[in-house]
């Protein structure tokens, strides 16, 4: 059920200037590929075309396939933050991606307690946003994006405005998810740990184009040994 | 509210009134002069008679009738105004124009485009009360609609959500605290110009009854029908400010006083 997608000579932005220029991605169906670039690279440009919601003004962008369109359902986007709609409560913001959908109210009930749980904000389901802590906002906006059961999820730099107890225990959840669901997901960060701990690539973007993009060993495996690739990374990176 | 704020608040309005009663009453002459004015005692009296009359209950209700259609339509006009020339290209080339034409014209001007355009004098109060709280409404819908963040939208068409989704589940409730500010406003404007059209153009109303028992010098009648507006007016805006706070209790709590620096 996840999406593939592929990107072919993408240019986005003014054609005179453009922020992307000729970038080739293939992202196959259910692996994670983080983005690592510095700021003003196109990082948020490549995951705003992917989601549909910047048209590419040279090459084509691909879903399974098919050239894509617009935004859709089968994209969920995260933000690193204020993506709630502040004057939903909590379950309201999750059930979202449902309502939209078409669910009646009685059957959307479970699925959002369901995922108000995997997220751990049971009991937090009445709150507006305003009343959560920056991690718990993120742990909503990540149950709001999957509650729509989307086939592939973009998130721009989720966990960067978190301290760094929090940004890990966001990582370990982002993963338990992904474990279960196993949908595409393209994750863009400015951090070479997270990039190397969450991806099964990491994609090197710098000046709007792909510098490079390199397999990481055993990805997810807490034990492997990936000291050769960060160092590649943070030369590259910097 | 603590007690304390609601006994300031008696406090200042017994201070006014207890103001006026000695400037009225002693006939203070200063080269501004209240000898001709009324005192507070005067007016109470009045009031207290005309409060058991069917004329005044009358008055009342013309005039809260015709204030709250053309507030209401105005409502209705000014937000659709205001989001078709902030999300739309075409409208706001479209109306922009003509909008910020008419937009310095005093809606109390506008009496003799009324008089002429409707057959009775009802619906010409009505369209001046209107024209005076649509401008305030448009301009504040439109910068509110500016103002709402491009993400939430992008959240909601990522969902799979369509215009009609996105204009109503993002744009107008995230526009609605700018669009309370320009409905507060226009309340007010709309109070001016249901009066003064009552005043030049009415039968009944609290305008009307006001103009009329100054050209029969009553003058105690005058500051029964000022006071009656002020009231009205207050209890409006009240609503208003009321109804805003309960729709948008989502934004941040302002600080409580004595936090601030």
């Amino acid at each position: 059920m996840s999406l593939r997608l592929t990107a072919r000579g993408l240019s986005v932005g003014h054609p005179g200037q453009p922020v992307l220029r000729g970038v080739e991605l293939d992202v196959a169906p259910g692996e994670v590929l983080t983005v690592l670039g510095p700021s003003g690279c196109g990082k948020s440009t490549l995951l705003r075309a992917l989601a549909g919601l910047l048209r590419p003004t040279g090459g084509e962008l691909l879903a399974d396939g098919r050239p894509l369109t617009g935004p859709g359902a089968d994209r969920a986007l995260v933000f690193q933050e204020d993506g709630l709609l502040p004057w939903r409560t909590v379950r309201r913001n999750v059930e979202l991606p449902l309502a939209i959908a078409g669910l009646k109210r009685a059957e959307r009930r479970a699925p959002v307690a369901d995922w108000l749980g995997r997220v751990g904000l049971d009991d937090h389901g009445e709150r507006l946003p305003r009343e959560l802590s920056g991690g718990q906002r993120q742990r909503v906006q990540l149950a709001r994006a999957l509650a729509g059961a989307p086939r592939a999820v973009l998130m721009d730099e989720p966990f960067g405005a978190l301290d760094p107890q929090t940004r890990a225990a966001m990582q370990q959840l982002l993963l338990a998810v992904w474990q279960k669901e196993r949908c595409t997901v393209v994750f863009v960060t400015h951090d070479v740990d997270e990039a190397l701990l969450l991806g099964d690539r990491v994609a090197v973007l710098s000046g709007g184009t792909l510098a490079a993009l390199h397999e990481v060993p055993a990805p997810r495996d807490p034990s492997a040994d990936r000291s050769a690739l960060r160092a590649l990374l943070l030369a590259q990176y910097t | 509210m603590t007690a304390r704020r609601r006994l300031l608040r008696a406090a200042a309005l017994l201070g006014f009134l207890g103001l006026w009663q000695a400037l009225t009453a002693w006939k203070v002459q200063a080269w501004v002069r209240f000898d001709h004015l009324p005192t507070v005692l005067e007016v109470a009296d009045a009031l207290k008679v005309q409060l058991g009359t069917a004329v005044y209950w009358q008055d009342l209700a013309d005039s809260l009738r015709r204030i709250s259609t053309g507030f209401a339509l105005a409502a209705l006009l000014g937000v659709t105004a205001g989001v078709l020339t902030a999300r739309s290209r075409t409208a706001a080339d479209l109306i922009g124009p003509v909008l910020e034409l008419v937009r310095p014209i005093p809606a109390i001007a506008l009496v003799p485009v009324a008089i002429m355009l409707f057959p009775e004098n009802e619906q010409g109060i009505v369209f001046i009360t209107c024209a005076a709280a649509f401008f305030p409404v448009t301009v504040a819908t439109r910068h509110a609609v500016r103002a709402v963040p491009p993400r939430w939208e992008e959240a909601v068409r990522t969902m799979g959500g369509g215009t009609g989704r996105v204009l109503f589940g993002v744009v107008l409730p995230g526009a609605l605290p700018g669009v309370v500010g320009g409905l507060s406003v226009g309340l007010g404007v709309s109070w001016i110009c249901v009066i003064s059209a009552e005043m030049v153009s009415g039968q009944y109303g609290v305008g009307y009854r006001t103009w009329s028992a100054y050209t029969v010098l009553d003058y105690p009648g005058v500051f029964v029908g000022m006071a009656t507006i002020g009231l009205l007016g207050w209890a409006t805006s009240g609503a208003v400010e009321l109804l805003g706070r309960r729709l948008t209790r989502w934004l941040p709590a302002p600080a409580p006083a004595g936090v601030r620096a």
